[in-house]
């Protein structure tokens, strides 16, 4: 009861403060007057005079509102009186309604799944990572043989591959961009590979065909299991908030090992289980793990001199938890509407 | 990988973790639990019932009238399946009780009988889907039992990931090796609840079958049968065993249910008891129906050319000469580690089986089921690789349980034909170089500790080597040194290791500068107000495009060589959606044929989309549409940070493919065309009539992008200057860029800008021409102008255009 009579009250304040400041001469501003303090039928006025009907309980406080707001517009209809006094006479200079909408420009934005590639990009840039980049299309060396997963293992079918022709492909992953960069540059490497590949998946809410990648690699002597863990912890927290939890569980990748799927905590529920996270609380970003020796002898690198980790995730699909984005298609449909949220 | 929970206890008595904690601890093991599915839920009130009596229903064909005992009283249970019978067992749920569905069964009159109760079918306790007929039990129960209980049903499915490198964990008693208390130790393979039949065969030979296994190289016999591998390439090892006078039927309860439990659907006892020892031990097994085996006997050999066989799904299937087939005397009877053939299928009037416990070649099989499209459960685990050392324990389980279930008795020693004995796998491990990889300390009994539990030997070796022997089980994924690293690093828990950020040395190898490059021609854009798109790569055929080998589908069958039909595409969905304001670019990789055999050329593309408002509508006017004009100036913005320097925009030639003859604009760097824009031609946007005209561009971006312009810094005028204007009567043929270049090149020292204000067409200017309106302003470095030396040098430009141009001024 009393929460309505004083929202009422400040309905009334609001909407008399804006008939003050608009109108544009005495016997408007009269008018005003009359609509919310006229003896008579002033709506103000009306609460003033309904005070003695109230429960005494709440009297007080909704009167002294009333009077407050009564002598609210009072003042302000004093200082409009003197202004259009001081204005009588003059020529208006400017348009007669500053009210209007302004000019407006178009707005460009950039498609989500860039942001998070650039959000990522930025984040290892700071932990001293450079970007490099490989061919979309390659060839079963550097998508799988130079990796460590010979054709005829059954590792090579945890990704459906698209063929062109004999043994060229549409990479799978960006890690053929880890043996490209380490065949042309010597150690220390500290790499990151953002790109697209591509799976034979049929589309569905989150699946595609082509999606972005960004693969990881640190090469140097004395790169340890511990370094892999810290970089990839401390970026989780820089992306996804420093109240993130992670955890490192074994997996595995041909191409590293020891191998870790890395989890963070839900960010839908903070880890207490929802319908995003399947109830466990948490939600795999990435792979990574510490690069496998036969993939240093591959590019001809001693593997007892040097260790390393490698890591990869998907931009498209970090972008769906992180924009709460319910179908990755959405993506690939580029409506006018959908994009223009992204800015 | 199904996994039950009761039978991972009774392989491993001690483990008391709940289903939740199995799953999580799994889970940080490397084999993530997807699911776990509670089963026999909401079966508390279903009993297990025999049917005394059965009559037809007197008011009704299809209706019986069942004498029901389950504990109490007998009661009258109206039925209508076809399949009950007096004598037999059943699940029933007494008259109140509640079905798994949630439907509570009320005491009724059917067709004028009384009814307390129900018999229930499969589908009906949420078992399985068959719903044909009540479910018959088969076993010794009491009337009454508790249905649950007496079947042990209530138990956990985990649905479990196995990655393709641990076939170990495909098998319950792998999962248990992994969980068990005390590792390996703690795992024993339990006892078969016994059955009637199963007594009765103790019975008669007082024990548990025991049989002799006789070693042989690559011929061996059992039982009269001789066992022949040909290719011990492909077949390093053929066990077999043959039992005499089995009684094919269902199997008893437990082991249907067990079966069950993990997902598979019981068949006969025997086969039944091959599938159970692949669940439990992850040995795939075959059981052939000895009577069918021409000779008999087994050759394990490569199939001829022009054989085949009908496998067990009933496919007729050919055999390639570099397929492994087991064969009888005659003809191939199985395709090695993929399927068994019908014609010798174990079937309800078979006696004597041959089981056949064998290992094969992984990647003979993974050919083999891929070149027949077949992926069967004795496949999946063969071409990830069975533990060498595991046949004889299998062999003696399957035999054992069958002769437990199905009678029957093994009358001669088992052959193991074994040309290729398995020598196990031993690795040298330093202990620094786990320290060295996982950069914590470690030390040969802290390594020793995460290893022994899981059934590796650890002895001292040289120079402070240890030496590991691989147990048979892990023998394919842990052949090397850093296989025992990560075993230490998993086993001693990746939440376990800190994760301090240390300084590191800074990479070789520098930013690409395409990044950059591509980074600052998406924020041009986003500032002209485009939103950028992503379109995918794969798109429907055209003579032209590289198409893909094995596609989804027709509509992905090419890889695109350009980007600007996509965005089109994603035009006409804004379209679609009443949407008629879009502004859109992509900067994305096309391909293009390469060499024959080689990898298709790629280059990076630019492309543009517009159509609708030039701004959003405004009150105050109508709003202009965008035009020409404005593609030509996203055209000479972008150029620059494109690093496209001294690119030029000339009208195109002739027709163009996307472009409206005369509305189109091509880019030049140095004569080469490296891009196009303009309006897109009506007939390439499936447009609705009220859409406005759609403009378009598209560039390829230079690779490797050229170094970055050097801006470098002129001083600011520091005198003033003076302007003139000069309206220029141009004929149509000499083009405006013309005119502004001959009136720079005759401007002299002082001409410091040129800009057209004004063109204009009609009174006052003859036909075929047009006045160009030019403001030139002219300064000085080093003093102010004076209006003479700007009539002067305006005076030197009119000459020059009259004589090279003949573009006269406009007369006053």
């Amino acid at each position: 009861m009393i929460e309505s009579l004083l929202k009422g009250l400040a309905v009334l304040e609001r909407e008399a403060l804006d008939a003050v400041a608009t109108a544009g001469d005495a016997d408007t501003l009269e008018q005003v007057r009359i609509l919310y303090l006229g003896r008579k039928d002033g709506k103000v006025s009306a609460i003033l005079r309904a005070l003695a009907e109230l429960d005494p309980e709440i009297r007080p406080r909704v009167g002294s509102e009333a009077n407050r707001v009564r002598d609210v517009i009072r003042d302000a209809l004093e200082r409009r009186t003197t202004e259009l006094t001081a204005l009588a006479g003059r020529p208006r200079e400017g348009p007669d309604d500053l009210t209007l909408p302004g000019r407006a420009r178009w707005v460009g934005g950039l498609h989500p799944v860039t942001r998070v590639i650039d959000e990522i990009c930025r984040i290892f840039a700071s932990l001293g990572f450079t970007r490099a980049r490989g061919p979309e299309a390659e060839t079963e060396w550097y998508n799988f043989v130079a990796l460590n997963t010979p054709l005829d293992h059954p590792a090579a079918d945890m990704q459906a591959t698209l063929y062109l022709s004999g043994n060229i492909l549409l990479r799978s992953h960006t890690s053929p961009v880890q043996v490209r960069v380490m065949e042309r540059h010597q150690p220390p490497i500290r790499i990151l590979a953002p790109g697209m590949v591509y799976r034979r998946d049929a589309p569905d809410a989150s699946h595609l065909p082509a999606f972005s990648q960004i693969e990881g690699l640190a090469v140097d002597g004395g790169v340890t299991f511990v370094d892999l863990k810290a970089v990839l912890g401390e970026f989780a927290h820089r992306f996804f908030g420093p109240e993130t939890r992670v955890r490192f569980r074994p997996s595995f990748f041909p191409f590293t090992e020891p191998s870790a799927e890395v989890d963070v905590s839900c960010i839908i529920c903070g880890g207490s289980g929802c319908a995003a996270c399947k109830g466990t609380g948490w939600m795999e970003i990435m792979g990574a793990g510490m690069v496998d020796p036969a993939v240093f002898e591959a590019v001809g690198y001693d593997p007892q001199r040097y260790t390393g980790y490698a890591f990869g995730m998907g931009p498209h699909r970090i972008a769906l938890l992180k924009y709460g984005i319910p179908d990755i298609r959405l993506f690939h449909e580029n409506d006018v509407r959908f994009l223009e949220q992204f800015r | 990988m199904n996994i039950s929970y009761r039978w991972l206890r009774a392989l491993a008595p001690e483990l008391r973790d709940s289903p939740q904690e199995v799953a999580d601890r799994l889970t940080m093991y490397g084999a993530p639990v997807d699911e776990i599915v509670r089963l026999g839920e909401g079966l508390g009130d279903i009993l297990i019932a025999r049917v005394e009596s059965v009559r037809r229903h007197p008011n009704a064909d299809r209706l019986t009238l069942c004498e029901v005992s389950a504990g109490g009283e007998v009661v009258r249970v109206v039925c209508g399946a076809p399949n009950v019978r007096a004598g037999a067992w059943y699940p029933y749920v007494p008259a109140g009780g509640v079905l798994p569905n949630g439907v509570r069964i009320q005491q009724t009159r059917i067709r004028g009988e009384e009814s307390n109760g129900m018999l229930c079918s499969e589908a009906e306790l949420g078992l399985g889907r068959d719903q044909g007929g009540i479910l018959e039990l088969h076993g010794t129960f009491e009337p009454g039992e508790r249905f649950v209980e007496a079947l042990a049903l209530d138990d956990h499915r985990f649905v479990v990931d196995v990655t393709p490198n641990r076939p170990d964990l495909l098998s319950h008693v792998g999962i248990a090796r992994e969980l068990a208390h005390g590792g390996v130790a703690g795992v024993t393979l339990p006892p078969f609840p016994a059955g009637a039949q199963a007594r009765r065969a103790s019975r008669r030979r007082g024990g548990a079958p025991a049989f002799a296994i006789a070693a042989a190289d690559t011929i061996g016999e059992v039982d009269g049968v001789s066992v022949r591998i040909d290719d011990a390439d492909l077949c390093p090892r053929y066990m077999a065993a043959v039992i005499r006078g089995v009684q094919v039927a269902l199997s008893p309860e437990w082991l249907a249910g067990r079966l069950r439990a993990v997902g598979a659907r019981p068949i006969n006892n025997v086969v039944d008891a091959t599938n159970y020892v692949l669940s439990e031990l992850g040995q795939p097994l075959h059981a052939f129906d000895l009577d069918r085996l021409a000779g008999p006997a087994i050759v394990v050999r490569r199939a001829r050319a022009g054989e085949g066989l009908t496998t067990l799904d009933g496919q007729a299937r050919k055999l390639e000469p570099d397929m492994l087939a087991i064969c009888d005397a005659e003809r191939p009877v199985a395709v090695a580690g993929v399927m068994g053939g019908s014609e010798s299928e174990v079937s309800s009037t078979t006696t004597n089986v041959l089981i056949e416990c064998a290992l094969f070649d992984p990647k003979s099989v993974r050919r083999t089921r891929k070149a027949l499209d077949l992926s069967t459960d004795a496949s999946y685990r063969f071409e990830r690789g069975v533990d060498p050392t595991g046949l004889p324990m299998a062999l003696r389980r399957v035999v054992h349980l069958i002769v437990t279930v199905a009678g029957g008795k093994t009358t001669a020693a088992a052959t193991d034909v074994c040309p290729r004995p398995a020598s196990p796998v031993v690795i040298d491990l330093r202990p620094q170089r786990v320290a060295q990889v996982l950069g914590i300390e470690c030390n040969a009994s802290s390594v020793r500790a995460q290893l022994k539990p899981l059934g590796f030997q650890v002895k001292p070796g040289r120079r402070g080597f240890l030496r590991v022997t691989v147990p048979g089980w892990r023998s394919y994924d842990v052949t090397r040194e850093v296989d025992l690293i990560e075993e230490v690093a998993r086993r001693y828990g990746y939440d376990r290791f800190p994760a301090d950020l240390r300084p590191y040395r800074p990479g070789t190898v520098s930013d690409d500068p395409s990044f950059q490059r591509e980074e600052e021609l998406r924020s041009e854009l986003v500032a002209c107000g485009l939103l950028e798109a992503r379109t995918a790569a794969l798109v429907p055929g055209r003579a032209g495009l590289v198409p893909l080998a094995n596609p989804l589908s027709a509509e992905e069958g090419h890889l695109r060589d350009a980007l600007l039909p996509g965005l089109l595409r994603r035009i006409e969905h804004n379209f679609g959606r009443g949407l008629r304001d879009v502004r859109l670019f992509e900067i994305g990789t096309i391909f293009r044929p390469g060499a024959a055999g080689g990898q298709p050329v790629e280059a990076t593309h630019l492309a543009i989309v517009l159509t609708g408002l030039r701004a959003p509508a405004h009150w105050s006017g109508p709003g202009e549409t965008i035009d020409l004009w404005d593609v030509r100036a996203l055209l000479e913005q972008v150029l620059a940070p494109a690093h496209f320097y001294g690119a030029e925009l000339h009208p195109w030639a002739g027709d163009h493919v996307y472009f409206d003859r005369d509305l189109a604009l091509s880019v030049q760097v140095s004569g080469h065309v490296i891009g196009e824009g303009g309006r897109v031609r009506r007939e390439a946007v499936d447009a609705p009539p009220w859409a406005g005209p759609v403009w378009g561009s598209e560039l390829t971006l230079p690779d490797p992008p050229p170094p970055p312009r050097i801006v470098k810094f002129e001083p600011l005028p520091a005198f003033p200057a003076v302007e003139r204007d000069l309206a220029l009567v141009t004929p149509d043929a000499v083009a405006a860029v013309r005119v502004e270049r001959a009136i720079r090149a005759a401007g002299g020292e002082f001409l410091d800008h040129v800009a057209i204000f004004d063109v204009y067409r009609g009174p006052g200017i003859p036909e075929r021409t047009r006045s160009l309106a030019f403001r030139l302003r002219f300064r000085a470095p080093d003093r102010t102008l004076r209006d003479e030396d700007a009539d002067r040098a305006t005076g030197a430009i009119v000459s020059h255009l009259r004589e090279e141009l003949g573009v006269e001024p406009r007369a006053r």
